[in-house]
């Protein structure tokens, strides 16, 4: 489940057999509640080209930076996995904070490509050797780095929540009628528009392949010149704001970049100001089409910190909650699948009509359709009301698997999509894992890797299900993948519901400032989109002092470029809607 | 045979649309604006595809539904009213995105805090409708409230409610979450049994000694 | 859908009524586009969900002439800006918003669209979408469920019917000056600001200062 576990004895023992190498380099993180090694900056490519060669860690999860600002030291810490199954190696680098420099690891495991770069925009740790060290999700040009814990925003008020001003003496005000501009902004000192050139917007990357269709790739002698298209910002098929840069042979894709940003709402950074109950309903705007998951993902990470655990027929229902939100994200998905090969709406209003269903019963148990903010530190907010679970049970056992045989049927064979679907987008095994893909996309590669089986947590080991593999790596998978994935979530369900027993859904009393020990935690979920995971950092105060979300949207799009290079321009658009991106998760 | 996946889908297509038309029939002449029918056809026993005919009917709204917060005043048998908030301040205090300010005042001859708040602010341009205020008042002061038709043509006056425009009466919330309120009610009166049971108690063991 | 279209004031003889419908030019001008705004294809964040959720069948768009979600600006009546807006996106929207042909309308969908809503505190975050371009009807929740955004857009249908086809701005002569795109900067930069931005206070320095 997490790894705020004391470190297993043999994976001491196999650190420690790896041909004595790093025996004396590499130190045990001895921080109370901390866990994983401490390697040298110096020593670090040649740790994970051996953990990966030789301890089998070839997964590497998570890469994010943690700003220790008063002691003048900055930390980056990577979460590397085996992709056979088993608990998380840690291991962590510490640098001066003036200076901020670590080698990319982008050779060894190229799936950290898109998290250095987060880390490099928004707490400015220089990755030397990363071929695009440019920032992500804010723009080039951007003053700062905001996740700095001493970078201010305009509309600052305090450090920490909660203001003090709000009560007893809260006299209701605009924040924006008390800055300076009236606007979200600021500038630098004597900053003057008009004489300030904005930088050439670059829109391609030097680097990029250019040479590839320039001697006729297809198959006529011509020699035709390239274009750069944009798709999105607003783009009816980017599935929200997004961007991809492509340069185009004709109709071939040369080379393909995702620009994103867009939706960047700052969640780390108003993560940290909130405490930790706040930041529950705000988990559910991450992936917000399967909120549930989210909040099981966050409150797993401060439950092992707390070192609490729910009730069993806590544990039951939020099964049940996050298995229904896999349906409807996997609804969802499949509906736009279709929308985006051309078969407009039809497919994805009988996947919506399903989904309706299943967003009833998440108003009526916690309240909204979406924004369900339904899990609390060691429990739930509500217990089911009366008759709901009735209702599920007529879901599960009878429509449900009812309607996804009819979809099965009305899709799946259809020479349309197997056609526009098959072969399209291939991603190999080396590479679904060398670029850290996570959920379908990575089992659509053939890699059996589920965090449900490989790392169980909350109470799946008691469940009956199979991981879902396909080994294509193609559109065509990725959808069947989710499909069965639907019916693999219906087994369960099934089961939930026979065995859901009455009793407690709180353990302790809910409080609504909840002590959380210092200590680091990462607490990561199956998230129908992929792996989700939250690394939390607690110094014992009321809110938390880093908080990093692994959001597996942001990451699988790091294989997109790979994925759609010698493409056709339409099929983009469908490789894009397989992976199955939410922009709240992918922006944050 | 090449084709054969195509019609198969089609026939699903095919199958909803008959199978709204056979609904319509089912249900001839009282499918729509009907509570009963309109029930069924809103759960996962509805065949074929179904439309609710929003503005003239509404979806059923589940007793925990949440829109925005409001604040509870208890009307007296002599006609006052009462406010149940005692300007505790857990609510500023637990709001996610601090959108709720409060005023308390102190009592001029004693300096004392009033337990009730002189004022009450709610930025709903702010709001998250995230419950957590609702879910943790230990008053039962402040509710989310299941009105959700107030879109306006200008936020700067209408989106800061104060505290008449978020006051309504403890009968109103009993009259949209009627389940919710008899159950705080029970425990409400159970609690203050236990305390008076507690507090005799306690005298009777004075008496003894 | 046509009684509302009939005047009261003038007398129908009674063989024709129910034939015909005599009205005024406004009313039938002004029933015409009610029926038939196009919301422009364009989802921000969260709230797209829901509006995805109510064109689909169960609340069904259609029923007001709006399902036709048109992706050019070019062929869109309303803007539905139905998420949070940041300052990466708003040269975008204010584009797009250039792009749309008079009439058009602009929902602000949601908390964040309207007034920043729980991100408003974010270093990239747009205070509401106001701050830009002109917003005629403010839906607040969050997100507004599929009904309160068909309330909204009800909204936004009488706020049409009150329109006088004398009175617009879009048959004048003048041209309608298009809003000037915001450049993102060090912070994003309203080029209306310049003068306030050049006679900032010092006090800035403070809260600038970066490590």
């Amino acid at each position: 489940m997490t790894e705020n576990v004391e470190v297993p004895k043999e994976l001491d023992a196999t650190i420690q057999s790896m041909d004595n190498r790093f025996h004396d380099i590499v130190t045990l993180d001895d921080r109370k509640s901390y866990t994983g090694y401490l390697v040298p900056v110096e020593n670090l490519i040649d740790f994970a080209t051996s953990i990966r060669d030789d301890l089998g860690y070839d997964y590497l999860s998570s890469v994010t930076g943690v700003d220790y600002f008063p002691e003048e030291k900055m930390e980056v810490v990577y979460h590397a996995y085996k992709t056979s199954g088993g608990g998380a190696l840690v291991f962590k680098v510490q640098i001066p904070r003036e200076k901020p420099e670590v080698p990319s690891l982008i050779s060894v495991f190229p799936g950290s490509d898109f998290q250095e770069r987060e880390a490099w925009d928004l707490l400015g740790i220089r990755f030397s050797g990363h071929p695009n060290l440019t920032r992500i999700l804010m723009w080039e040009g951007f003053e700062g780095h905001p996740l700095r814990k001493d970078w201010k925003e305009p509309f600052f008020e305090e450090e920490k929540k909660p203001y003090k001003n709000r009560w007893p003496e809260g006299g209701v005000y605009r924040i924006e009628d008390e800055v300076p501009m009236g606007k979200n902004v600021k500038y630098p000192l004597g900053f003057d528009p008009q004489k300030w050139t904005p930088e050439e917007q670059t829109t391609f990357k030097e680097d990029m392949d250019s040479e590839a269709g320039d001697n006729g790739s297809n198959g006529s002698a011509m020699h035709t010149d390239q274009i750069v298209v944009n798709l999105g910002p607003q783009h009816p098929s980017t599935h929200g704001v997004f961007r991809m840069v492509a340069r185009l042979d004709g109709e071939t894709v040369v080379d393909l970049y995702p620009e994103m940003g867009y939706l960047h709402r700052n969640h780390e950074k108003i993560g940290e100001r909130n405490t930790y109950i706040m930041n529950m309903p705000y988990t559910d705007r991450l992936d917000y089409i399967s909120s549930m998951s989210n909040n099981l993902g966050y409150a797993l990470a401060v439950e092992s910190l707390m070192g609490i655990k729910p009730p069993e027929r806590t544990e039951y229902i939020r099964v049940m909650m996050v298995e229904l939100t896999r349906i409807v994200s996997h609804l969802w998905s499949i509906g736009f699948l279709l929308n985006d090969l051309g078969a407009f709406f039809t497919p994805a209003l009988y996947a919506i009509n399903e989904r309706e269903l299943i967003l009833d019963i998440f108003e009526a148990t916690a309240g909204s359709r979406m924004m369900c903010n339904y899990l609390r530190f060691g429990g739930i907010s509500r217990d089911l009301p009366d008759g709901i679970l009735e209702t599920v049970r007529e879901l599960v056992n009878e429509r449900l698997p009812r309607k996804i045989d009819e979809l099965d049927t009305y899709l799946t064979e259809n020479e349309i999509l197997r056609s526009r679907c098959i072969g399209v987008g291939v991603l190999s095994k080396e590479d679904a894992i060398a670029y850290s893909a996570a959920g379908p996309v990575l089992r659509a590669s053939g890699v059996s890797y589920d965090v449900r089986r490989a790392d169980p947590y909350s109470i799946y080991e008691r469940f009956e299900f199979d991981v879902v593999v396909r080994y294509n790596g193609d559109v065509y998978d990725r959808y069947l993948v989710r499909m069965e994935e639907i019916r693999q979530s219906l087994r369960i369900l099934h089961q939930v519901v026979r065995d859901i027993p009455e009793g407690e859904i709180q353990t302790g009393k809910a409080l609504y400032q909840v002590r959380v020990p210092a200590g680091e935690a990462y607490g990561r979920v199956e998230n129908p989109k992929g792996e989700l995971g939250f690394y939390v950092v607690s110094n014992g105060k009321p809110n938390p002092w880093r908080y990093h979300i692994r959001a597996p949207s942001f990451i699988n799009l790091t294989a997109l470029g790979k994925m759609c290079k010698g493409e056709k321009v339409a099929d983009v658009v469908a490789i894009l809607g397989s992976i199955d991106i939410v922009l709240g998760e992918t922006d944050r | 045979m090449y084709g054969i996946g195509i019609l198969k889908g089609l026939g699903v297509t095919l199958k909803h649309f008959v199978e709204t038309y056979v609904d319509d029939f089912r249900w001839l002449g009282k499918r729509y604006y009907n509570e009963e029918a309109y029930a069924v056809r809103q759960g996962p026993k509805a065949t074929g595809i179904f439309t609710v005919q929003y503005p003239e009917e509404k979806l059923i709204i589940p007793e925990n539904f949440r829109y925005l917060p409001f604040i509870l005043y208890e009307e007296k048998d002599d006609g006052s009213i009462e406010d149940r908030c005692t300007s505790c301040g857990i609510c500023p205090k637990i709001c996610p995105p601090q959108c709720i300010w409060i005023v308390r005042s102190n009592d001029p001859e004693t300096g004392r805090p009033i337990p009730a708040p002189t004022e009450f602010f709610i930025d709903i341009d702010i709001c998250m409708s995230c419950g957590l205020c609702a879910e943790y008042c230990p008053f039962d002061a402040i509710k989310m409230d299941h009105v959700f038709e107030i879109a306006s043509y200008e936020r700067m006056e209408h989106h800061i409610l104060n505290k008449e425009q978020l006051s309504k009466p403890v009968s109103y919330y009993s009259s949209i979450q009627p389940k919710n309120f008899r159950r705080e009610e029970e425990a409400r009166v159970a609690k203050e049994a236990a305390k008076a049971a507690k507090k005799k108690e306690r005298e009777a063991k004075k008496a003894a000694s | 859908m046509t009684e509302g279209l009939n005047n009261p004031d003038i007398p129908i003889p009674d063989e024709l009524a129910g034939s015909i419908a005599i009205t005024t030019l406004d009313k039938i001008y002004n029933w015409g586009r009610r029926s038939s705004i196009w919301p422009m294809m364009f989802g921000l964040a969260c709230c797209a969900i829901e509006m995805i959720a109510t064109a689909a069948s169960r609340y069904d768009l259609s029923r007001f002439g709006m399902e036709v979600m048109r992706p050019s600006p070019r062929q869109a009546d309303l803007m539905i800006v139905s998420g949070t807006v940041t300052k990466k996106m708003i040269p975008v929207i204010v584009r797009l918003y250039n792009q749309m042909p008079e009439p058009k309308y602009v929902l602000a969908m949601g908390a964040c669209a309207s007034g920043g809503g729980p991100f408003k505190e974010g270093y990239n975050v747009v205070a509401g979408v106001d701050k830009f371009i002109p917003v005629d009807v403010y839906t607040p929740g969050c997100p507004p469920t599929p009904q309160a955004l068909l309330h909204g857009l009800i909204t936004l249908q009488k706020k049409i019917d009150k329109q006088s086809i004398l009175k617009v701005n879009w048959y004048r002569k003048e041209a309608i000056p298009a809003i000037p795109i915001p450049i993102l900067g060090p912070d994003l930069i309203d080029p209306r600001d310049y003068e306030k931005i050049r006679n900032l206070p010092p006090v800035q320095e403070e809260s600038t200062a970066e490590a």
